[in-house]
């Protein structure tokens, strides 16, 4: 009884870190939507996000010159050259499960190609350019 | 029994002290996951005690980017990298410690012609993986050395 007990503990608190992708893509639609009523995230523009040339960071110009164009690409490290799995769940699965994970992704790699944090719309947006990609 | 238990997990053990330099086998996996994702997880052994508190002093300006862990993370990061700290100290002159430039990682890698380290494959030392095939588990040996544009033997 303890150990069924235990292993259902288990299972629920696993269930609870584990997020899926669509969970972030509705948490941040829901925050952006506050500001921009009726906000739907959408893959065009997040695949234009990505490729931007910010022009804040010689080296690191967009999100493209780790990621590659194509979400379902292994990506590569424009500094290192450290080769770094692809950003699509449908390919590497633990891929947008850890909201910590995520979200300090997020705040990293945003200042460093940006200049500063991304809005909530601009995260769906690339979300759903990431998901959809096939 | 217990002996018998002892010796292997001592041979269990043994891979990670096998000489090459690699990952201990008790590394922390919060130092692969936030140590080793935007460049391989260097082994500790490469850098002294002194040096890793600098590196671990200075993660939010790491190298032009923001490499900052949540306290807790830090003190075990920082508690794993001072206990398996090396002896050779990072070489001198560079703002944040580095090994690459040390005369230790320089001898090891003389074979290394500098048309090999500018190959687009490779990009530069830290990128132990391009070579070193086990680097993303922790492994340096000369078994699983691979170095692009070098038809790269072991020497008897
Ligand atoms: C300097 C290279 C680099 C650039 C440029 C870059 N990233 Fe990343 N990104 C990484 C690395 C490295 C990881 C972590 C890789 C891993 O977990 O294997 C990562 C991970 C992520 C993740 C985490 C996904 C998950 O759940 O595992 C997100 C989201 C992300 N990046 C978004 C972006 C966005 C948006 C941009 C542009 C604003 C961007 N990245 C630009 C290197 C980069
Ligand atoms: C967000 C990306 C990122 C993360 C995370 C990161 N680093 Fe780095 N690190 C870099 C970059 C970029 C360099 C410079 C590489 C180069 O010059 O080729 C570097 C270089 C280094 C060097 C010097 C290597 C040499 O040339 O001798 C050490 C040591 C180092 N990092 C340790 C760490 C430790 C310890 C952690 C974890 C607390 C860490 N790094 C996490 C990006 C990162
Ligand atoms: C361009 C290819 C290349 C790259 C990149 C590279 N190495 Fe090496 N490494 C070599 C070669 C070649 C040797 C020499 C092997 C020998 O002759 O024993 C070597 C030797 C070593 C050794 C000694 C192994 C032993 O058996 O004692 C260590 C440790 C090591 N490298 C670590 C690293 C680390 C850590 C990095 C990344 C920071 C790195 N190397 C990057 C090619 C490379």
């Amino acid at each position: 009884m303890k150990n069924a007990l235990f292993a259902l503990a288990l299972a629920v608190s696993q269930n609870l870190w584990a997020e899926t992708p669509s969970h972030f893509l509705d948490t941040y639609s829901a925050e952006a939507a506050k500001s921009q009523p009726g906000f739907s995230a959408n893959a065009a523009r997040g695949k234009a996000f990505a490729s931007r040339n910010w022009g804040v960071s010689e080296k690191l110009p967009s999100c493209t010159a780790c990621h590659t164009d194509n979400p379902r690409n292994p990506g590569r490290h424009a500094v290192t050259g450290k080769t770094i799995e692809a950003l699509s769940p449908s390919v590497s699965t633990a891929r947008f499960s850890d909201p910590a994970k995520v979200e300090k992704w997020f705040k990293r790699n945003c200042k460093e190609v940006v200049g500063r944090a991304c809005s909530p719309a601009e995260k769906a947006d690339f979300i759903q350019f990431v998901i959809g990609a096939r | 029994m217990k002996h018998l238990l002892i010796s292997l997990a001592a041979l269990a053990a043994a891979p990670a002290w096998a000489g090459d330099h690699g990952l201990p086998a008790n590394t922390p996996a919060a130092y692969k996951t936030e140590c080793g994702s935007c460049h391989a997880a260097f082994p500790p052994a490469l850098l002294a005690a002194s040096d890793w508190r600098r590196t671990m002093a200075g993660l939010d300006k790491h190298f032009g980017t923001d490499a900052s862990v949540d306290a807790r993370t830090h003190a075990a990061l920082l508690a794993f990298l001072e206990r398996q700290a090396g002896r050779r100290a990072a070489s001198p002159g560079t703002a944040e410690p580095r090994f690459t430039t040390g005369a230790w990682f320089v001898r090891e890698h003389r074979e290394v012609p500098p048309r090999v380290w500018k190959d687009p494959k490779v990009m530069g030392p830290t990128n132990c993986a391009a070579c070193h095939k086990g680097a993303d588990q922790g492994r340096y040996g000369e078994r699983e050395l691979s170095v692009p544009g070098m038809a790269y033997r072991e020497h008897d």
